[in-house]
């Protein structure tokens, strides 16, 4: 499983991969789905931000995997690609993962020494992802 | 050894004494020459066979171990109100709890752990009451802090005055004599006069916070590295708000202090700089003291209070960053400092609670574990309680649709409370939209509502009439009932006043009507309210991203 944060500018911020072989094409999928992403928050360009759900769902299924797209209000897009052979993920405990990921973007951004746009090095926010991916796997 | 851990000098082993020569004999086991620098290296713990008898014998008879337990709770809980040298002088004949003369030297972790599993351990193996207990439990713990810790943590006069030195050389030295006696994480009372200053200086306000802009600017001064200062940052902002209140701040400076000062930072706040542990620990300490001597007195009804105060650890426990460090036995090391610090952190947390209810509300989001504990529960939750629910709403119409005869009946019987209370205006509402037809039909009612006085039999009889009225101006109906609503609504004060003057109804008693708008007024006011708090969450949110 990978999850990835990436900025309004669609670099990354964050990424952690588990296991750490095949990296590169986690990085690929992400990279990729960050275009569905676009297209969907562009496909609700005239309706009103608030009315845009934060979960965009599963953006596409490959034979794989399953790539699921979270955004915030401020545009900050998280990715998270899982195996399809884990079927016991289901929808809520994806959104459940997302909420959380939200709380700990949160609370980095409260940190003043941290300028929106860097790397995110924070040890809490490692630490929860950490713990959520091992929840996965 | 003897000679130069100083207990040549003075006669005999005080605590600090003691750790130096324990420090001395590991020196020598790894090899390093019997002088006071050598302590300062890391060493390995030193191997004691040969010791045992030695502290058995040191810590003497069971009578002297009675009166030293008692001695050490009233140590234990002049937390961070170290008395130094005064009372450390005093008491250095009767107890460990007192100061030591010398500062041990930068390895403090290890350095404590050697006195509490061989002194306290072994000699207290016997005691069964609830001192004994934490002590032996404390071995187990790798985090110095409670009541042993309060025993030896009292600061020496010369170690605080070379602290005091150090910091108000603005943090810009490293002064490596300035060590905290035995927990780099405890905050002494120099220290936190010190912080509260600085605090004042940059927010006058001691309840309130600091902002994360002001915290950075004055953060920054002390020239540590960026990354270390984000992380220092996130162990101490506790709630997560961009904010630092004062217990807060004082632990974030003591974290820059501590790290200016050589000690690694780690990786999750210490308990001593939580922000409980800190609002409790700036009471006062005679307090704390008579409390606690009373429960030491009711040593057999002991167990409530270790359960008391077992849950107000569990709940400090669960503060997220600490879960790693705490372990069980720690609820029994806490109970000698926090069954008091329990009793006076209620009514802080109940301060802490209303100073920073937004602080709440904008974390609901998160699991909070604070809640579990049922020492604490019943007024964190009355306070959540309190905030957190928005006022009921006052929306008794809004479900009515236009032409049902219900909802005829449910208005007139409202109207005839009201014309019993007060007089209810129907009639003004109608008013502005059509005055010629409300006129009317405020006539109308005004034959009506005499009927309405009778019970609910009347009521259809009015409703009839009052739909052939309805049939007769059907848009005036709506009108009017609509009017009613927004009287609900941010109008009623606009409206009314107006009302009351254009209505030229003889039956109608202007006074009256007044008092029925401030009730209205009141509803206005807190559905205006309800709605300003829901669009000030949604902007905190957003505020926060």
């Amino acid at each position: 499983v990978s999850i990835i944060c990436s900025s309004p500018q669609n670099y990354p911020l964050y990424i952690r991969s588990v296991p750490t072989e095949n990296e590169l094409k986690f990085h690929y999928t992400v990279h990729t789905s960050l275009d569905v992403v676009d297209e969907k928050i562009s496909a609700m360009g005239k309706a009103l931000v608030d009315q845009r759900e934060l979960y965009l769902g599963l953006l596409y299924p490959t034979e794989d995997y399953k790539v699921y797209g979270y955004v915030t209000n401020s545009k900050v897009k998280f990715v998270m690609v899982v195996d399809s052979s884990n079927t016991a993920l289901r929808d809520n405990e994806i959104r459940s993962m997302f909420r959380k990921l939200h709380n700990s973007y949160t609370d980095i951004m409260c940190n003043p020494f941290y300028n929106p746009g860097d790397r995110i090095h924070s040890r809490a926010f490692d630490n929860m992802v950490n713990s959520m991916m091992m929840q996965v796997c | 050894i003897t000679e130069v851990c100083g207990a040549k000098r003075v006669g005999y082993f005080g605590p600090a004494q003691f750790y130096i020569a324990l420090k001395l004999i590991a020196a020598a086991q790894s090899g390093f020459p019997v002088r006071i620098e050598s302590i300062k290296n890391e060493l390995p713990l030193p191997r004691f066979m040969a010791l045992k008898n030695d502290s058995e014998v040191r810590y003497g008879t069971p009578a002297e171990l009675h009166g030293v337990k008692f001695q050490v709770p009233h140590a234990t809980l002049e937390k961070n109100s170290y008395k130094r040298t005064d009372e450390g002088e005093k008491q250095e004949p009767k107890s460990p709890p007192m100061s030591p003369i010398c500062s041990p030297p930068a390895s403090p972790s290890t350095y404590q752990r050697i006195p509490l599993s061989y002194g306290y351990g072994k000699s207290r193996s016997g005691l069964e009451q609830q001192h004994g207990a934490p002590y032996e439990i404390r071995h187990s713990t790798h985090q110095q802090d409670g009541p042993s810790s309060g025993n030896y943590g009292a600061k020496p006069a010369l170690a605080c005055s070379t602290l005091n030195r150090s910091l108000s050389a603005e943090r810009e030295q490293p002064d490596s004599s300035a060590h905290y006696s035995d927990d780099p994480w405890r905050i002494t009372e120099e220290q936190r006069d010190y912080y509260i200053n600085q605090f004042r200086s940059l927010q006058p306000d001691l309840n309130s916070f600091i902002s994360g802009s002001v915290a950075k600017n004055f953060f920054t001064k002390s020239k540590l590295p960026i990354p270390e200062l984000s992380h220092i940052w996130e162990l101490s902002d506790v709630d997560c708000d961009g904010a630092l209140t004062l217990p807060e701040f004082c632990a974030a400076f003591h974290l820059v202090v501590a790290r200016k000062n050589g000690y690694q930072l780690p990786e999750t706040l210490p308990e001593t700089l939580l922000p409980e542990y800190l609002q409790a620990a700036s009471l006062k300490p005679m307090r704390d003291c008579s409390l606690f001597d009373s429960y030491s007195e009711s040593l057999p009804g002991g167990q409530p209070s270790r359960d008391f105060s077992r849950t107000e650890v569990r709940r400090a426990e669960e503060v997220p960053d600490n879960s790693a460090l705490l372990q069980d036995g720690k609820k029994e090391d806490k109970q000698a400092l926090k069954v008091s610090t329990a009793l006076k952190t209620i009514p802080k947390e109940f301060q802490h609670l209303t100073v920073k209810t937004a602080a709440q509300e904008s974390n609901a989001l998160k699991p909070r574990p604070r809640s579990r504990s049922y020492s604490s529960t019943s007024i964190e939750d009355a306070m959540k309680k309190g905030e957190e629910p928005p006022t009921p709403p006052p929306r008794p119409q809004k479900s009515h649709s236009r032409a049902s005869s219900l909802d005829l009946n449910k208005i007139f019987q409202q109207n005839t409370q009201a014309v019993r209370s007060g007089w209810l205006p129907p009639p003004p509402p109608a008013l502005p939209p059509r005055p010629s037809v409300s006129q009317t039909e405020q006539v109308s009612e005004v034959e009506l509502h005499p009927q309405m006085n009778r019970p609910p039999s009347q009521a259809e009889e009015n409703s009839s009439a009052k739909k052939e009225v309805v049939l007769a101006q059907p848009p005036s109906k709506p009108a009017r009932r609509k009017l009613r609503t927004e009287t609900q609504g941010l109008e009623t004060p606009e409206l009314s006043p107006t009302i009351n003057v254009t209505s030229s109804l003889p039956a109608v008693k202007p006074h009256l009507p007044v008092q029925k708008q401030s009730s209205k007024q009141k509803r206005a006011i807190q559905t205006a309210i309800r709605k300003n708090k829901e669009a000030n969450a949604v902007l905190a949110r957003l505020n926060s991203e």
